[in-house]
């Protein structure tokens, strides 16, 4: 397998998850995009630790999902909160900090 | 000399303990308060009678003292050491002060005998006397400045002492105020005089500056001269700060006595004397020291004329008189012991002018309307007498005490100056005509009150005489009006007395021989005198004043020295004080304004980047990562082309 290809479906997943983040309302949704960017990343990293033979992108790799499990946790516990004083989980709607 | 001088801080420690006590002790020295304060009066006056003898018993070269209490203030290079002169001139005041204040002490006793706050009254006294005295003994000018303020204190607090519970109330305070805040100008003129002597002379001691006021120039001279005549412009109501004076017989009337005759009113010429060096040094302030005396005496006589009111004739009558001292302080060694003179004769006989008007008002339920007045002198005999005394002395007719002193003043207002004789024709009939117009006025006021072919008086008056309290001090103060001038004038005792102090004076002829000076102002005083008979004595008073003539008028209203005050001075301070506030408001404000605005304005413009919504943040932030990764990039490959190209 050419290892571009690996880059390459890393940068689409971001781009999706990105766009997922930039143009959903649903909080449910965007934080799914945000798991799949930091999945592309986790799999770039891995592409690049397997292309210098290097373990620093795999350890790198861990240390993302480590953090992306605990930032689900808090993350699902906001939205729920939110949902609950707001009966909606539009990101839209939660926007206190209008100026 | 030298055994007795440590008596001399109790003069002032005296009448000082006494104003703490009364005023710390409250009410419960309410009682025997009055006493206290006669006594600290008292004391002081004993004091200063045993240092007088003693300086009598001196000889005349030794009779300056310079008693030293210590360094008072050492600050880089101004050493000013606490410390008190004593000399001719000095224990001449101090006898003044403590002896006619000492008389004025006890009258109040019976005079303020139903004013609840009697002893808050005798504190003040005690104090105003303190004051004086520090004044008098300084051996500074600063430690005099004390004195001065002390003063300026001193009076208005008994200017202004029934500020509560009277209908007047209002504007006895006023009074006070207006009297402090005139003297405030001429203090000015003293801090002034201090400061340019310590820039030029580096000391603001006695010792140390009239010696060597010969060596200034006379520019400096000129300055330090008129900033002292502005001082003593302000304390002795001299033109053009004399609008006070009148106002100030707001007070009880002991303490128009007080302010008139022994404290105060006095400083003036006490300044302008001791500093007579300066003065010679300097013709120009000299001369503007004589036309403001000139001027006042006139411009107190035309108002004693008209005044209706006993106190506020008598007023313009110091004002005048103090007019005639000052003129003599600035014509030299020749005037300087007449000026003291005339000060002391005037400090008794205008005590007793002013305590028999007290005496009056208290005889006549405090009615000071002279035209209320009329035929007292059935009722009042002994101040009748007194206040007879008192006016004679006043008109200058031998041999009572003020021909002695005016008469000297007179002749040294005769004597040509620098040998320029339109001054002593100018100042010689100025002083001639004042004198005249003193007759008039004096006379007038002594008919208007005790003469008179039928009483004027408001219903219900019973006119008698009051306590021995009262009139005791009156039968002395009677005594010096009609011999202290022959005492201390005949043979130029007195004109001796001051010599130590004062210099030698050269003699010179006057313009117009003495006997015909004499002779002429004896005329025209007997003439106003004889005017003012006929006018008040002799034909009816009228109860309601008649309108008069213009002048009338016009000394009426004090020559519209308040209109002119307010119109030149209090209206051009107001715009003054306008138009800083507007400046304050609309420039600077404004200005500074700018700066919260530009911020405001900016925040305004980037609130709107805070729109509320998550989704436009992130795209902020991926939008931010975008270009910063652009930019890293551009760089990376602008390096790699640089590098490629070395």
């Amino acid at each position: 397998m050419e290892i571009t290809n690996y880059v390459v479906l890393a940068a689409v997943l971001f781009a999706i998850g990105a766009t997922t983040v930039l143009l959903r309302r649903n909080a449910i949704v965007v934080f799914m995009g945000v798991e799949l960017m930091l999945n592309a990343t986790n799999l770039a990293f891995v592409t690049f630790a397997r292309l210098h033979g290097d373990l620093t992108g795999q350890v790198l790799a861990f240390f993302v999902m480590v953090v992306a499990a605990a930032e689900v946790v808090v993350g699902l516990a906001i939205i729920v909160t939110i949902f609950r004083t707001r009966r909606s989980a539009s990101v839209d709607d939660v926007n206190l900090l209008k100026g | 000399m030298n055994d007795v001088i440590g008596l001399a801080p109790w003069l002032i420690g005296f009448p000082l303990i006494g104003a703490a006590v009364l005023l710390l002790g409250g009410r419960a020295t309410d009682r025997w308060g009055h006493w206290l304060g006669v006594l600290a009066s008292g004391a002081a006056a004993v004091v200063g009678f045993i240092l007088l003898f003693r300086m009598i018993g001196t000889p005349a070269e030794e009779r300056a003292v310079d008693h030293s209490l210590g360094t008072w203030l050492s600050a880089g290079g101004l050493d000013v050491d606490l410390g008190l002169r004593l000399d001719p001139l000095s224990m001449t005041f101090v006898v003044l002060v403590t002896f006619v204040g000492t008389l004025i002490h006890i009258y109040s006793v019976a005079y303020m005998d139903h004013d609840v706050d009697r002893r808050r009254f005798f504190a003040y006294l005690n104090l105003f006397v303190a004051a004086m005295l520090t004044l008098v003994l300084a051996d500074s000018y600063l430690l005099l400045f004390v004195g001065w303020e002390g003063v300026g204190v001193a009076s208005y607090l008994l200017i202004g002492f029934w500020d509560t519970g009277r209908p007047t109330a209002r504007e006895n305070a006023v009074a006070a105020k207006k009297a402090f805040v005139m003297n405030r100008v001429g203090d000015m003129g003293l801090i002034a005089a201090m400061a340019i002597l310590f820039a030029t002379v580096g000391s603001v001691g006695f010792a140390d500056v009239l010696p060597a006021a010969g060596g200034l120039s006379e520019g400096t001279a000129t300055a330090v001269g008129l900033c002292l005549l502005l001082a003593a412009c302000g304390k002795s109501a001299q033109f053009p700060l004399q609008a006070w004076l009148g106002d100030a017989m707001a007070g009880p009337t002991p303490v128009s006595a007080l302010i008139h005759a022994a404290t105060m009113v006095t400083a003036g010429v006490y300044l302008m004397v001791r500093s007579g060096p300066i003065l010679e040094a300097a013709p120009t302030a000299q001369l503007v020291v004589v036309v403001v005396g000139a001027v006042t005496l006139l411009f107190g006589a035309v108002v004693g004329t008209a005044k209706d009111d006993i106190k506020k004739a008598l007023a313009a009558s110091t004002m005048s008189q103090i007019g005639y001292m000052m003129l003599a302080a600035g014509l030299g060694p020749a005037g300087y012991a007449f000026a003291i003179f005339h000060l002391l004769t005037h400090g008794f006989f205008k005590a007793g002018l002013f305590l028999g008007a007290g005496a009056v008002m208290h005889a006549m339920g405090d009615q000071t309307d002279m035209r209320r007045f009329g035929g007292l002198s059935r009722f009042l005999p002994i101040t009748w007498i007194t206040m007879g005394l008192g006016w004679l002395a006043i008109l200058g007719i031998p041999p009572f005490s003020g021909y002695w002193s005016k008469d000297g003043i007179i002749e040294a207002a005769f004597i040509p100056v620098d040998g320029q004789p339109w001054r002593a024709w100018v100042f010689g009939t100025v002083a001639v005509v004042g004198a005249a117009i003193t007759a008039f006025y004096m006379t007038r006021l002594f008919f208007m009150t005790f003469g008179g072919r039928r009483p004027r008086w408001t219903e219900n008056q019973h006119p008698h005489e009051g306590s021995p309290l009262m009139w005791w001090p009156l039968v002395f103060l009677g005594v010096g009006s009609a011999g202290l001038g022959l005492v201390l004038g005949i043979g130029g005792t007195f004109t001796t007395w001051l010599e130590p102090v004062v210099g030698h004076a050269e003699h010179h002829e006057p313009v117009l021989p003495v006997p015909v000076i004499i002779g002429a102002t004896l005329v025209l005083v007997l003439l106003g005198a004889a005017l003012a008979f006929r006018m008040y004595a002799v034909q009816l008073v009228p109860e309601e004043a008649p309108r008069g003539s213009f002048l009338t008028r016009a000394a009426r209203r004090d020559l519209y020295q308040d209109a002119a005050n307010e119109t030149l001075v209090v209206l051009p301070a107001h715009g003054i004080a306008r138009l800083v506030q507007v400046g304050d408001r609309d420039v600077v404000d404004r200005g500074w304004g700018v700066l919260p605005l530009a911020v405001s304005w900016f925040g305004a413009m980037f609130r709107k980047v805070q729109t509320g919504y998550v989704r436009s943040y992130a795209a902020g932030m991926a939008g931010g990562v975008l270009v910063i990764a652009l930019v890293a990039w551009l760089v990376v490959r602008l390096g790699a082309g640089l590098g490629g190209a070395q």
